[in-house]
C-alpha cells in the first residue's frame, strides 16, 4: 500500500511539473469548424508546416456552427465557415469581447448529387427547395421515376445546412431529412440509394464515382449550369455559389496572419483548386486586403462578398 | 421406465441455441475486426503520425492521447474511489444516510456517459476554466469511473471477515492500524480488479471526451495536460463518420478498432490476473 | 496506545471522512449542476411543449424555434425496447443454460467470454453497426442503407446481453437448492423444474437484470449515434431512421454557443436522461436487494 501511494504521488507530481513547464510553450494555431473546408484547410496547413518547421496548426471539424461558437467562446483562433456569420452570432461575440473579422479563402459551388441510376440530370433552384422542404415527396412529381424521395443533408451545426436553408430553400427542412455527419457520409449514402438526393461541396463531388452531379438553373426556362465549370461558377452563373470563409477575432496577427497570407498566395490557391474548389477572384482579394489591413488593390474598390455573387433572382 | 421428456429435449436444445447465438455474436465481432484490422497493424501504425489528411500514416497521437487521459482518470479515481469506499465501509455507521449514499453511488454508475460529458463541460471546461484539454477529459472520465470504483472497492472490503478487524483491535491496534494491516492487504486485489475494469471502460469511452478535449487532428503529440489530444475511440468515430474520404480510410478505422479492443482486453486481462492473485493470497 | 498514535488515527479518520464527503458532494453536484443549467431553458420554453411536442428545430430562422423532444423520447424507447425484445429471451436462455445445464468447464469458459463481450467499447459496436449490420439489414429488407432503429436495437441488444446474462445467472443460482430438490423428488423432470420452479422463484432478480439492461440501452450514445441514421421525424417503423436523446446531445452540444436557449435545452435533455436512468436503476436495485433478502 505504501509503495502504491508513493508511486501515485511521484507520478502526479511529474505530471503537474510537465504541465507547468510547458504551459508557456503551447502556441498552436487552432483552426476549427466547417466540414466543407476541413480537407482543404488541412492540406494547406500541412503544406505550410512543411515550409515553416516549428509552426504548429491544428485543424478540427464540427461544422461551421461549431467553429463560430468556438471563436465566440475564445476556444479557437480561426473559424472555418461555409456560410456567413449570423447577426445573432455577431451580437453574442461582441458581448463576449470578440470582434469577428472575415477572410474569404475559396469559392465553392454547392453541388446537388443523386445516384447515377436516377434518370434526372437537371433541376431548378425552386425544385430543389421544394424537395428539401418536403413539398415534393416523389420523384415523378418533377419528371423523374416513380420512387419516394430520400433526403440526405447535414446536421444543424453545418454551414452548408444553413446555406441551403437561406439561399435555396427559403424555409425549414422536412423532418424526414436524414442528417449525415459530413460531406463524405452523404456521398456514401447516395452511392447506395437510387432514390437519394444530397448536397456537398464541389470538392467532394469531383472525384466520386457512383454519383451524378446535377446541373442547376436559377429558374425554369433559364440555362442549366454545372458546378464543375470554373467560368460559370466564378461569374456567378451557377446559382448556388458561395464564398468559403475564415473568421478571426480582430485583425489577423502573427502565425494566423502568416498562414492566411499563405492560403491566399498563388501556391495556396493552387492547393485550393487541386482540392476541387475554386480560387478567389480579384474582387475577393481586395476584400481580404481590407481585412488584413494591406494596401494595394486590384481593379475597382472593394465590394462586400455578398454583392459579388450574382443575385440568384436576376439570372 | 423413464419416459422420454420431449419437452425437456426441445427445451434444452433451445437453451443451447441461445448460448450458441451469444457466442457466435462475439466470434463474429472479433473475427470481423481482427481480420480486417490486422492488415494495418505494423510498427509504423503504432509509431507514426497520421499523414496526408489522415489517409496514410499511423495513429500514434491517438494511442498517446488515450494513455494520457486514462492516466489522469486513474489519478482521480483510484485514491478518491478507494478512500471513499474505505470511509463508507470502515468508518461510517450503518445509518439511513450512509445507506442512501450507497444506493445513490451504485445508481450513479448507470447514468449515461454523455451526461457525465455535459457535467464535464460545465464544471471543468467552463467553471474551472481548464478549457478543452487532457485534464478536463481525464477528470470527467474520472468522475464517471468513481461510482464503479467505489462499488467494487466496497464489495472487496465487505468480503473481508469482521473477525480480522476485531482480532487486530483486540490486540490493541487503532482503527487505522487494523485496517492497514488486517483489512487492506486482503481487499486491495479486489479493489484493484474493480478499478482496472473501470479504467478499461473509461479508456474506451467516447461521449465524455467529445466536448472536453478530443480533437479531430493535431499535428503533433500533446505538449502538456492543458493541450487538446487525439484518442483511440474518438479516432474510430471520426474515421468512420466524419472523415472526408470514408471508404479510403476504412482500413485505418478497422486498425484503430483492433488496437482499441486489444488495449481494453489487455486491461481486462490484468484485472483477471489480479483477481487470481487474490485467490492465492486468501488460500495462504 | 500513545497520544501520538491516537492523534494520527484521528487525522487519518478525518482524511477518509473528507474523502467520502468530497466524493458524495461531487456526485450530488452532478445532479445539481444539471438542474441549474437546465432551468434557464424553461424560462423560454414551456415544459409541456418540451416534453410533448415532436418538433425539435432550435436553429429555425423561417419559423419560431421549437424545442420539443417527444420524437427523441419515442426513438430512445423504441430502440431500447427493441433491444430488450432480442436480449431478454437470449439472455435468460443463456443464463438458464449456464446455471442449470452447463458443466463446470463450460461455465468457466463462458464467464470470460461474457466479460469480453461486456468490455467491447460502444464506439466499436457502433462501427460494426455501420460496416456489418447496416449492409446486412439493407440487403434483407431491400433498403438503401441499414441505418435505422432496427440496427440500433440489434447493437443495443448485444450491449445489454452481458448484464442480463450475468445477473439472471446470479438470480437463478441464488434459488435455494431445496426448491430444486423438492421439485425433482415430486417427480418433475429437470426441464419442468427449471421452467416451473426455478425461473418463477428467480423472477424478481431476472426483472432487475432486465431493467439494468434497459438502463444501459437508454443511456447509450455512440452506438445509436453511428447506427440509427439521425432523422428527427417521429418514427413510424423500426426501419425508419431515428435520433435518440443521447445522439441529439452528442450532435448539437459542440455547435451551440455557451449560455443560449439551445444550450440550456440540451442540458434539459441531459437532465431528462439522468432522471430516467436513475429511476430505472434505482428500481432495479431495490427489486434486486429485496429479492436477495427474501431468499435469505
Amino acid at each position: 500500500m505504501k509503495g502504491l501511494t508513493r508511486l501515485l504521488v511521484i507520478s502526479t507530481a511529474l505530471a503537474l511539473l510537465s504541465t507547468g513547464v510547458s504551459l508557456a510553450a503551447d502556441s498552436m494555431l487552432q483552426v476549427k469548424g466547417s466540414d466543407t473546408l476541413i480537407n482543404m484547410v488541412q492540406k494547406l496547413a500541412e503544406e505550410y508546416m512543411a515550409k515553416k518547421p516549428g509552426a504548429s496548426i491544428a485543424v478540427t471539424g464540427g461544422g461551421s456552427g461549431t467553429g463560430i461558437a468556438g471563436l465566440v467562446n475564445k476556444k479557437c483562433d480561426i473559424a472555418n465557415a461555409s456560410r456567413g456569420i449570423k447577426s445573432s452570432e455577431v451580437d453574442d461575440a461582441n458581448k463576449k469581447g470578440v470582434d469577428p473579422k472575415r477572410v474569404v479563402v475559396a469559392i465553392d459551388a454547392l453541388s446537388i448529387v443523386v445516384n447515377t441510376r436516377n434518370p434526372l440530370s437537371q433541376l431548378t433552384v425552386e425544385q430543389i427547395g421544394k424537395i428539401y422542404r418536403g413539398e415534393v415527396k416523389n420523384w415523378n412529381e418533377i419528371g423523374g421515376s416513380d420512387m419516394a424521395v430520400s433526403l440526405y443533408g447535414r446536421q444543424s451545426n453545418s454551414g452548408t445546412y444553413d446555406f441551403m436553408k437561406e439561399n435555396v430553400m427559403f424555409g425549414e427542412y422536412s423532418p424526414n431529412l436524414k442528417s449525415m455527419n459530413g460531406n463524405a457520409q452523404i456521398i456514401e449514402a447516395i452511392k447506395q440509394d437510387i432514390s437519394g438526393i444530397g448536397y456537398v461541396g464541389v470538392g467532394y463531388a469531383k472525384e466520386s464515382a457512383g454519383i451524378k452531379v446535377l446541373e442547376v438553373a436559377v429558374k425554369p426556362g433559364s440555362k442549366y449550369y454545372s458546378p464543375f465549370n470554373s467560368i460559370d461558377v466564378k461569374s456567378g452563373r451557377y446559382p448556388i455559389t458561395r464564398p468559403l470563409n475564415q473568421y478571426l477575432n480582430g485583425t489577423p496577427k502573427g502565425l494566423a496572419r502568416d498562414f492566411i497570407l499563405f492560403e491566399l498566395s498563388p501556391t495556396g490557391q493552387a492547393i485550393v483548386e487541386k482540392e476541387g474548389f475554386f480560387a478567389i477572384p480579384d474582387e475577393y482579394q481586395n476584400y481580404n486586403n481590407e481585412t488584413l489591413g494591406r494596401s494595394g488593390q486590384i481593379g475597382e474598390s472593394p465590394m462586400r462578398p455578398e454583392d459579388l455573387l450574382t443575385n440568384p433572382g436576376a439570372g | 421406465m423413464k419416459r422420454r421428456d420431449v419437452n425437456g429435449i426441445i427445451g434444452f436444445w433451445i437453451l443451447r441455441l441461445c448460448v450458441a447465438m451469444v457466442f457466435t455474436v462475439l466470434i463474429i465481432i472479433l473475427y470481423d475486426i481482427t481480420s480486417k484490422g490486422i492488415g494495418k497493424i505494423s510498427w509504423q501504425f503504432f509509431a507514426a503520425m497520421p499523414r496526408n489528411g489522415m489517409t496514410e500514416g499511423g495513429i500514434l497521437p491517438a494511442i498517446v492521447g488515450t494513455i494520457l487521459v486514462t492516466f489522469i482518470t486513474a489519478v482521480l479515481a483510484i485514491p478518491l474511489g478507494m478512500g471513499c469506499a474505505i470511509y463508507l465501509n470502515e468508518y461510517a455507521g450503518d445509518t439511513l444516510i450512509t445507506r442512501i449514499i450507497r444506493i445513490s453511488i451504485r445508481n450513479l454508475s448507470g447514468v449515461p456517459s454523455i451526461v457525465y460529458g455535459l457535467f464535464g463541460v460545465i464544471l471543468f471546461v467552463q467553471l474551472m476554466n481548464l478549457g478543452t484539454c487532457i485534464l478536463s477529459a481525464g477528470l470527467t472520465l474520472g468522475l464517471m469511473t468513481l461510482p464503479w470504483t467505489i462499488t467494487a472497492s466496497e464489495e472487496a472490503l465487505k468480503n473481508v471477515p469482521n473477525s480480522y478487524r476485531e482480532g487486530a483491535m483486540a490486540l490493541g491496534a487503532t482503527k487505522w492500524q487494523s485496517i492497514r494491516t488486517n483489512v487492506l492487504p486482503y481487499a486491495i486485489p479486489g479493489m484493484l480488479t474493480g478499478t482496472i475494469l473501470g479504467l478499461s471502460r473509461a479508456a474506451g469511452e467516447t461521449a465524455p471526451i467529445l466536448f472536453t478535449g478530443a480533437a479531430f487532428f493535431l499535428p503533433h503529440l500533446p505538449k502538456s495536460l492543458f493541450s487538446q489530444f487525439m484518442a483511440l475511440p474518438y479516432h474510430l468515430y471520426i474515421m468512420s463518420t466524419q472523415h472526408h474520404a470514408i471508404s479510403k480510410v476504412r482500413p485505418i478505422a478497422y486498425g484503430t478498432a483492433l488496437v482499441l479492443i486489444v488495449l481494453v482486453f489487455a486491461m481486462n486481462l490484468l484485472a483477471v490476473i489480479v483477481r487470481y492473485r487474490l485467490r492465492r493470497i486468501k488460500m495462504e | 496506545m500513545t497520544n501520538r498514535t491516537k492523534i494520527k488515527d484521528a487525522v487519518i479518520k478525518n482524511i477518509f471522512l473528507l474523502n467520502g464527503v468530497l466524493v458524495v458532494a461531487v456526485l450530488i453536484g452532478i445532479f445539481v449542476l444539471l438542474v441549474m443549467t437546465s432551468i434557464p431553458a424553461f424560462r423560454e420554453i414551456k415544459l409541456s411543449q418540451f416534453l410533448f411536442s415532436a418538433s425539435w428545430n432550435p436553429t429555425a430562422n423561417f419559423v419560431v424555434p421549437s424545442y420539443g423532444i417527444l420524437s427523441m423520447i419515442v426513438s430512445t424507447f423504441m430502440v431500447s425496447v427493441g433491444a430488450l425484445i432480442i436480449a431478454i429471451p437470449l439472455g435468460i436462455g443463456t443464463a438458464a443454460y449456464l446455471s442449470d445445464v452447463a458443466s463446470q468447464r463450460v461455465r468457466e469458459i463462458a464467464k470470460p467470454i461474457i466479460e469480453i463481450l461486456a468490455g467491447i467499447p460502444s464506439v466499436v459496436i457502433g462501427f460494426l453497426g455501420i460496416v456489418l449490420v447496416g449492409p446486412f439489414i439493407a440487403r434483407v429488407f431491400h433498403l438503401p442503407n441499414g441505418l435505422n432503429a432496427l440496427n440500433g436495437s440489434i447493437l443495443l441488444a448485444v450491449m445489454a446481453l452481458p448484464t442480463i446474462i450475468s445477473l439472471s445467472e446470479d438470480a437463478l443460482k441464488s434459488v435455494p437448492k431445496s426448491y430444486q430438490e423438492a421439485s425433482l423428488a415430486l417427480g418433475a423432470t429437470h426441464w419442468q423444474t427449471i421452467m416451473k420452479v426455478k425461473l418463477p422463484a428467480a423472477i424478481s432478480g431476472i426483472i432487475a437484470a432486465t431493467m439494468l439492461g434497459m438502463g444501459r440501452a437508454v443511456g447509450e450514445t455512440m452506438t445509436v449515434l453511428m447506427a440509427t441514421g439521425c432523422s428527427i421525424a417521429m418514427p413510424s417503423s423500426f426501419l425508419n431512421s431515428v435520433q435518440t436523446m443521447t445522439a441529439t446531445i452528442a450532435i448539437e452540444l459542440g455547435e451551440v454557443p455557451y449560455n443560449t436557449t439551445h444550450y440550456y435545452a440540451l442540458f434539459g435533455i441531459g437532465l431528462v436522461l439522468f432522471i430516467i436512468t436513475f429511476i430505472i436503476n434505482m428500481t432495479a436495485d431495490i427489486v434486486l436487494r429485496k429479492y436477495q433478502r427474501v431468499l435469505k
